[in-house]
């Protein structure tokens, strides 16, 4: 039987995902988890792109994989791990971890499955004319009626910023900055005191002139 | 005024009395004391001498009202009041004139003591707590007047406090008395549950429609109800009037001064027994069960106690044996229905053996406080007085022809023989054969006491002398002074009391016992009315008298002169060597039949090692152990493990997160 | 023919790894955050998959304010955990119990 694009994208890309999930908590090396997530990323952004998803698509990657792992590249590398030590226990605890993820997953399955949500009427809608942006079909929404909580997510990252600033700044001892406010605030009395000194002969009559 | 309010003043000059003398004591003195008491009594006295004219001599009609209802409950009504009739005003002469009698006593045989003040107000309290007894007119004001009487009894029972055989008597008459008014108030309560009503009205006239009632006890057995009010109430009675097997408490109350011996455990609160079933004979001729256990437990008290005075040393005691005995033969007369005897001689005991106490007092102060009969002697000489008017109660006592004593008993003996219920055959062999042990113990007392060779020196064995432990601080002590007659102070009440010891049979009996006296105070059923057979034959005292000599009271009470006479005076060595050939009767004797020991180890001893069980297994391992102690433990315990879920540690939270998602996504979506 | 119904096993099986994930990784904070990324990966594959299949766009807004919450929620996270390294020394996790009950 003819197997269609759609699936020759989506097996390839499902595999690589769940397969780069598994690498990342299973891996030793930190900077692997961190480069196998960005794996995730990646795959993901195709099979939203299988999706006609396409502006977030692109965002993942621009966004997550640019800047989001990028940042944890950073923090894996400035910390100076052991990582030898990080190893043990994983043994111990896989079988509850699996037994967990089963759990989860036959819950998950079977709410889809057999709560009978009416999932098979959901067909896939026809295909889009040749015109039909999605990044201006999310921005007809999102101007009009989700304004607000647009607003909000630009201050969510407003506090972010502030937050990861005030954690990790720290003044270094040692070294000196100017400080212009300060400058500015001095006054003559702090720095100059005039004395008055009691004036004494000199002697002419030793030594040279 | 009118009769109403001299009766109020009857029952409450005596309070007030006691009031005065106990709360201000130390402010009005000794003498202040007896003279408020003396006189609070004594109005109490005259008042009830008028009563008496009224009622008895003038015709007076019966007064029965309440005058105060303190509550009412579920249509029983909770009163104050009186009923005064025959019964209640021959009471209440005896008891105010008994105690008038003590109170000036008192000064003379207590003037040494410093309770002083103390003990006029307990008497003067007693003297209250026995008049709202008598006059009551509703088991209520009887129940209270019987617990009054019996928190005074242990108030001077105990009145040497620092002694500690006082306090051990104390004790056990109220515990024993206690276990008494337990069955009282069990047989208060069945006359609540079948009638309804305390008041005696009431339930006397209802008493005949209960003839057929049934109760349950045991499941199966169908008691009459009336028989078992009547023994219930006769329980209560047992304890107050000391029947055997409630006696205990009675020899050991000599424990207390000679005064209240003679008032309260001779003429008065030991009456009160007898009394209340006199004045239940209603309920009680409704039911011969109850009649035939009077009857029964009466002839086992008049026999058995009066064996025991044949081996007492101690003068009180022997008394104290001689009145368990007489209480006895009261309880015989009314088991058989002779209420008015028993009633007549409870008057005239009242008079002798309350005389009889007062002399030993006097010989006893006399004596310089030496109780034990051993070491007197020929005291005839040194106390003449004394020993006229202990001679004169002992004759009544032993119901010698023409003295009060003798109406009485005699009069009493004769009705039990007519008797016919279950039992009567015992108890009149019971009440016969107590003539001879009486005879024997009075005048192997007098004897011992007043006649032969004095023997103040001798040394006395206390080994065997069990009965009177308080002995022991008196061993060598005051032997250089000889023994002196006693002040007027405690002689004339002794007068006082021997003249109607003598005359007031003679005089009285043909009114109480023939002619319905008591009128309707009280109720006689015809198939028991013994008294009224015993009428038909009567003639007059003095042919009653002279009827003596030919029945066998007579020879049998000159048996027991004749007998003390040689074992107490001719051959004074003969008690010892009867002792030692009889020796298992002695010991029998002696340990007053066991009684006591019983009582000590079983009852005593069992409800303090039921008590240390409930301390150590109750309140030790139960309640501080498991839920005390236990439930602090458990709580800390239980907190040691579960303070472990906060490990400190993410990955836990993490985990506890997850699994509480898990456990509830999937309880929501199988529900 | 891809239905929704593999997107949304695949997001679930997803989310499941993540979760073994954390329990999985005592010893390192780093993987424990990267696992958190994994999670809201996985939801965001389940709004998209829906939003493609009842046609709302609504979905896909929504995926982009997650976004942008995951963001800004790594970056404080990726804070605090370095102000953790400086001050211990370590990222064990089971070195961290100083709340311990």
């Amino acid at each position: 039987m003819p197997i269609s694009a759609e699936t020759l994208i989506f097996w390839p890309a499902a595999v690589m995902l769940l397969g780069a999930a598994l690498a990342v908590i299973t891996v030793r090396n930190p900077v692997h988890a961190a480069l196998f997530l960005v794996v995730c990323f990646f795959s993901s952004a195709v099979l939203w792109l299988l999706l006609e998803a396409e502006f977030l698509g692109i965002a993942l990657v621009l966004v997550y994989v640019g800047a989001v792992m990028v940042l944890f590249l950073f923090v894996v590398m400035m910390l100076d791990i052991n990582i030898a030590v990080v190893r043990e226990g994983f043994i111990r605890f896989a079988p509850a971890a699996a037994i967990v993820a089963i759990m989860m997953t036959a819950l998950l399955v079977w709410v889809v499955w057999y709560q009978q949500l009416g999932v098979e009427e959901f067909v896939k809608p026809a295909a889009r004319s040749e015109g039909f942006s999605n990044t201006s079909a999310i921005g007809q929404v999102m101007y009009t009626e989700y304004v607000y909580p647009f607003e909000i997510a630009s201050v969510i990252l407003l506090v972010g910023i502030i937050v990861a600033i005030s954690l990790t700044m720290r003044r270094r001892t040692g070294t000196r900055a100017q400080d212009p406010a300060q400058q500015v605030k001095v006054r003559r009395e702090d720095r100059i005191r005039l004395v008055k000194v009691a004036s004494e002969k000199y002697d002419h009559g030793q030594g040279t002139e | 005024m009118s009769m109403e309010n001299i009766y109020l003043a009857t029952v409450l000059a005596p309070l007030l009395a006691a009031v005065v003398a106990g709360l201000f004591g130390r402010q009005v003195g000794r003498a202040g004391a007896h003279w408020v008491t003396i006189l609070g009594v004594g109005i109490s006295f005259v008042l009830s001498c008028i009563a008496f004219k009224h009622i008895a001599l003038d015709g007076g009609a019966v007064y029965n009202d309440s005058l105060y209802t303190w509550m009412v409950s579920d249509g029983i009504r909770m009163e104050v009041g009186f009923l005064v009739d025959r019964l209640t005003v021959l009471m209440m002469t005896v008891v105010t004139f008994v105690s008038l009698m003590v109170h000036v006593y008192t000064i003379g045989y207590m003037q040494d003591d410093p309770g002083y003040q103390r003990f006029f107000s307990y008497i003067s309290l007693f003297t209250f707590s026995m008049l709202m007894l008598v006059m009551s007119n509703n088991f209520l004001q009887l129940f209270f007047g019987w617990e009054a009487v019996g928190v005074v009894s242990y108030l001077l029972i105990g009145f040497w406090f620092k002694r500690e055989s006082a306090i051990f008597a104390n004790m056990k008459a109220f515990l024993v008395n206690r276990v008494g008014d337990f069955g009282f108030l069990l047989g208060i309560a069945a006359v609540v549950y079948y009638t309804g009503s305390l008041d005696y009205a009431e339930v006397f006239a209802a008493a005949p429609s209960l003839a057929d009632e049934t109760m349950q006890i045991l499941s199966g057995y169908e008691w009459a109800a009336l028989s078992v009010i009547g023994i219930l109430l006769f329980v209560g009675a047992m304890g107050k009037s000391a029947q055997v097997p409630l006696h205990v408490w009675l020899p050991d109350s000599m424990e207390g001064p000679t005064p209240i011996s003679a008032l309260i455990h001779a003429a008065t609160m030991v009456t009160a027994g007898i009394f209340m079933v006199a004045r239940m004979s209603p309920i009680y001729e409704l039911s011969e069960t109850a009649l035939s256990f009077i009857l029964v437990i009466g002839s086992v008290t008049a026999f058995f106690m009066g064996l025991l005075g044949i081996v007492a040393n101690d003068i009180k005691r022997v008394i104290a044996y001689s009145t368990l005995s007489q209480l006895g033969y009261m309880t015989v007369a009314l088991g058989a229905s002779a209420y008015a005897a028993g009633i007549f001689h409870l008057m005239t005991h009242a008079f002798f053996k309350a005389l009889l106490f007062l002399a030993a007092g006097s010989v006893i102060i006399g004596m310089h406080h030496e109780q034990d009969m051993r070491r007197m002697g020929g005291l005839r000489k040194y106390m003449p007085v004394t020993y006229v008017t202990m001679l004169i109660g002992t004759l009544a006592l032993v119901a010698v022809p023409g003295f009060s004593g003798f109406f009485s008993k005699d009069a009493l003996i004769e009705a039990v023989h007519h008797s016919n219920i279950a039992g009567s055959g015992i108890a009149y062999w019971a009440v016969l054969s107590g003539v001879f042990i009486t005879a024997l113990y009075s005048f192997r007392l007098l004897f011992m006491v007043f006649h032969g060779q004095p023997r103040f020196d001798v040394h006395v064995d206390h080994h065997i002398a069990s009965d009177d432990p308080h002995h022991q601080q008196h061993d060598d002590h005051h032997h250089g002074s000889a023994p002196h007659e006693s002040p007027w102070v405690v002689t004339v009440p002794l007068i006082l009391l021997a003249i109607p010891s003598i005359f007031i049979g003679w005089f009285t009996i043909d009114a109480l016992l023939f002619n319905g006296w008591f009128g309707s105070a009280i109720v006689v059923g015809e198939t028991h009315d013994v008294l009224g057979e015993l009428g038909a034959s009567w003639h007059g005292p003095w042919a009653f008298v002279l009827h003596a000599f030919s029945g066998a009271a007579v020879y049998l009470m000159l048996g027991g002169i004749f007998t003390a006479w040689v074992f107490w005076w001719w051959k004074p060595h003969w008690p010892g060597i009867a002792a030692d050939r009889l020796n298992w009767l002695y010991q029998l004797f002696v340990n007053k039949y066991f009684f006591d020991d019983f009582n000590n180890t079983v009852f005593a001893g069992g409800a303090r090692k039921l008590g240390q069980f409930f301390w150590k297994a109750g309140d030790v391992f139960l309640i501080d152990g498991l839920l005390v102690n236990g439930s602090a433990n458990s709580v800390g315990r239980f907190a040691g493990v579960l303070r472990k879920v906060q490990s400190g540690y993410l990955y836990h939270y993490a985990f506890a997160m997850i699994i509480g998602l898990v456990a509830f996504l999937g309880w929501l979506l199988l529900k | 023919m891809i239905s929704l119904y593999h997107y949304l096993a695949l997001a679930a099986v997803l989310f499941s790894i993540a979760v073994a994930g954390i329990f999985l990784n005592r010893k390192n904070v780093i993987v424990l955050l990267m696992c958190i990324e994994m999670m809201l990966l996985a939801v965001n594959m389940n709004f998209i998959a829906f939003s493609r299949y009842l046609d709302d766009v609504a979905g896909q807004v929504f995926v982009f304010f997650i976004l942008t919450v995951a963001a800004a929620e790594a970056a404080i996270g990726l804070a605090i955990l370095v102000v953790l390294f400086r001050n211990r020394n370590s990222i064990n996790v089971e070195e961290l119990d100083s709340m311990k009950g």
